[in-house]
């Protein structure tokens, strides 16, 4: 009787497989795990795509954002990687330097109307694509504004450098603040290149001489930089923003409690400030002379270098492109939808929608992070410095370690070519 | 019967060695191999992640992490009278540092340092530059806090093993209580002295405003360089306090009665029963305690992950950190090798030392 039973299930198991033999499985490893919606709207787009064709299924395995970059280094080098992968866009370039990743073979028509952010070019190559973007902007009160006598600024006519210096110092002479503006120094990590390296290219100056990638010397360290330091340490000195040692605390509720008087924030926190006051603005950044300027790019999908079923994880990604899953991700999360079909039907960015700013704001500034392996290392030195800086250290000899340190890199590297 | 067995042990090894294999394999695995590639790696340019293979490069690394010379600037000079330029506060203008190490033709082997500290001799500057200032800086705290979390916690610990080594009632809820910081998470730890040393409302400022009625003016204990790694000293010693005072507990508690009794009878007063019993007895652990304290204190990594990151203004650089931030977030394997090959032999070197130092004097 045992061994009846016994020898069912094996039929019965022999079945089943055989009836997965003719999908072939696909992983996709995600960043998200512990996001519940992030979560649903995922599966619900592998279900469709799952359904919508017999010959590939994917499975999907999700990981804590802080382990998520160890867990594919790791596997790597294992040589145990997903068939897709999820990728932050400045890491990119060195997963695909890396051999991690694949080029995309996908239709460029999918992703023609999308804004230049969640597109992950390296090497005139598509590596990766997302399903959205991610903006900042200038969070401030039409109210404080208004009572300050300060003008607002628009995309076509931000803030000049002179004027945001003007505006800083009206708002911390009216005294009803801590501090005029916060910048959210006590985000460290990718925050800091991702917000504020924006701020250096706008005086014209960048983490690493883009034009090659080979040094970061008078492009850090020039003239642009060091006028960007100045005024970077100013800020601080001049107790015009709270420094490094601002509590995690204060950065998420200063601004809403009425600490600070402007944020420097990303659209995740803009629902937040919109529940707590009904007069908020999002701004776009001062131009310090080359123009406003914020950062792009979020996390892409991209295919394994190793994958030996590319045709099938290109053909995910392509169906993942599609306009209602780039609403329902900007509905479930408030990320910005990166076409302006998917923008116009989404509750929060559509026509009048109370974040639809940040669309355009992403449209008319944003810049990606400079496109070399070596970004990884860039923006750890960049971190230390403006850290540095805030805390007083030389402008010039902090700027000059930096990029001392990035064309190192660099050189260490062979110039990042294979 | 006793040998029997023993000779039965003896005659098939093979079991003693199939009993060893699995934490030997592991010990093999997780320490053995990874300090070994560690000293290779740290003469190749290993990375984390590259499609390059690594290749040798002999001892750059250490280079790039250890070199240090010593720049000799004259004053400013009038070029027609060779008389010494002086500002009109008196002040004499040297060449900036910057413009000798920074693609100088003239001094290749400054080139790339950078300023570490400098004084005035005469009408010299001496200015020491080193290739990692950094790396530098996160030495001399390494050993600031060896040199002062030692002797102090393990006095403390010594100190607090004499008190709870009583027969009183509610004794085991004092050792309890001493003990309780090592037990829990060091990170945990971290975190909660973060609201401790809070620069605008935290505990201790609360306190110290209360105390002074006021009178206190808040410091940023860990946003301030003068005070940042101070304070993790204070707090590193208050968590592994208790660690080191039942070590010296189980050292007191071996020291046998009589010896007590007989002082006792001699008419010995308290500090003499310390001071010819106690010590005495203690000897051996405290060779224990010191060179344990002295392992510890030299891989602080944790508090500083947590609590400062390494900042302000590089304040509380350590060696370990400066090892993960090279070899990890800064992707450069061979480096963060570098420094842990450089901390292995100044930690075993250390230990030596203290062991020769503390040696049994028999002559």
């Amino acid at each position: 009787m045992k061994k009846m039973i016994f020898g069912g299930t094996l039929l019965a198991s022999l079945l089943s497989s055989a009836a997965v033999f003719a999908t072939t499985p696909l992983t996709m490893w995600y960043h998200g795990a512990g996001n519940e919606v992030e979560k649903k709207i995922l599966t619900g787009i592998i279900d469709d795509f799952n359904k919508s064709q017999g010959d590939f299924a994917v499975s999907l395995e999700q990981f804590p954002q802080k382990a998520y970059n160890d867990s594919v280094t790791a596997a790597a080098a294992a040589g145990k990687l997903p068939d897709i992968i999820d990728v932050d866009g400045p890491v990119m370039p060195g997963w695909a330097w890396a051999g991690y990743m694949a080029p995309l073979k996908i239709d460029a028509a999918s992703y023609a109307k999308f804004l230049p952010g969640p597109i992950g070019k390296y090497n005139g190559q598509v590596y990766s694509v997302g399903l959205w973007d991610a903006a900042v902007a200038m969070v401030a009160r039409k109210s404080v504004l208004d009572a300050n006598g300060i003008r607002i600024p628009t995309v076509d006519k931000p803030w000049t450098g002179d004027e945001f210096e003007a505006v800083l110092q009206k708002l911390k002479a009216s005294g009803k603040f801590e501090y005029p503006l916060d910048l959210g120094m006590a985000w460290t990590g990718e925050w800091y290149p991702y917000a504020f390296s924006p701020f250096l290219q706008s005086f014209g100056g960048d983490m690493v001489d883009r034009n090659g990638y080979k040094t970061a010397d008078k492009v850090l360290n020039g003239e642009a930089g060091v006028k960007f330091g100045k005024w970077w340490q100013h800020l601080f000195k001049d107790k015009l923003a709270p420094g490094t040692s601002q509590s995690p605390a204060d950065r998420d509720s200063g601004f809403t409690s009425g600490k600070y008087a402007l944020s420097w924030n990303g659209n995740w926190a803009a629902l937040g400030a919109l529940k707590d006051h009904d007069d908020v603005v999002f701004l776009p950044a001062p131009d310090f002379g080359k123009g406003p300027k914020i950062g792009a790019a979020s996390w892409q999908f991209g295919v394994s270098g190793s994958s030996k079923n590319q045709d099938g994880a290109n053909k995910f990604i392509q169906f993942a492109l599609q306009d209602k899953y780039l609403t329902a991700f900007s509905d479930g999360i408030g990320l910005i939808p990166p076409t302006p079909e998917s923008a116009a039907a989404s509750i929060n960015y559509k026509q009048g929608g109370p974040m639809a700013v940040f669309f355009g704001l992403s449209k008319a500034q944003a810049v990606v992070r400079p496109v070399y392996p070596g970004y990884a290392v860039a923006a750890k030195v960049f971190e230390k410095a403006l850290a540095d800086l805030s805390n007083g250290s030389d402008v010039q000899g902090t700027l000059d370690a930096a990029a001392d340190e990035i064309t190192k890199d660099i050189e260490k590297n062979k110039g990042y070519t294979k | 019967m006793a040998t029997q067995r023993s000779n039965r042990l003896m005659n098939s090894p093979t079991t003693g060695w199939l009993m060893a294999f699995p934490a030997t394999a592991v010990i093999f695995m997780f320490i053995i191999v990874p300090f070994l590639l560690g000293f290779y790696f740290s003469f190749t340019n290993q990375r984390l992640i590259s499609p390059n293979p690594a290749e040798w490069v002999g001892t750059s690394n250490f280079h790039q992490l250890l070199d240090v010379s010593v720049l000799s600037l004259q004053p400013q000079r009038d070029p027609a009278t060779n008389e010494i330029v002086k500002e009109a506060d008196g002040s004499l203008t040297y060449p900036s540092v910057r413009s000798i190490t920074r693609n100088n033709p003239d001094f290749p082997q400054y080139n790339g340092m950078k300023e570490w500290f400098s004084w005035t001799s005469g009408t010299t500057r001496e200015v020491v530059v080193a290739k990692d200032v950094v790396f530098m800086k996160a030495m001399l705290n390494t050993f600031e806090f060896v040199f002062i979390v030692a002797p102090v916690q393990g006095g403390l610990a010594l100190l607090l093993a004499l008190m709870i080594n009583q027969k009183l009632a509610g004794i085991n809820i004092f050792r309890t209580i001493f003990f309780m910081p090592v037990v829990v998470s060091i990170v945990v730890v971290s975190l909660l002295w973060r609201f401790i040393y809070s620069g605008d409302n935290g505990l201790l400022n609360g306190m110290l405003s209360f105390l002074s009625f006021g009178t206190f003016k808040p410091v940023d204990w860990l946003g301030n360089p003068l005070t940042a790694l101070p304070a993790i000293m204070v707090m590193s010693i208050w968590q592994a306090v208790g660690f080191h005072m039942v070590i010296w507990l189980s050292g007191l508690q071996t020291i046998p009665v009589s010896l007590y009794e007989a002082a006792d009878i001699e008419g010995a007063s308290n500090w003499q029963k310390f001071r010819f019993v106690t010590w005495p007895g203690l000897r051996n652990t405290a060779v224990l305690v010191l060179v344990v304290i002295t392992m510890q204190a030299f891989t602080l990594f944790s508090q500083v992950q947590v609590m400062t990151a390494g900042g302000p203004l590089d304040a509380t650089q350590t060696i370990v950190f400066q090892a993960l931030d090279h070899g990890y977030a800064k992707q450069d394997i061979s480096a963060g090798s570098a420094i842990s090959v450089i901390l292995f032999i100044i930690v075993i070197s250390v230990s030596l030392l203290q062991r020769y130092l503390t040696r049994e004097k028999t002559a």
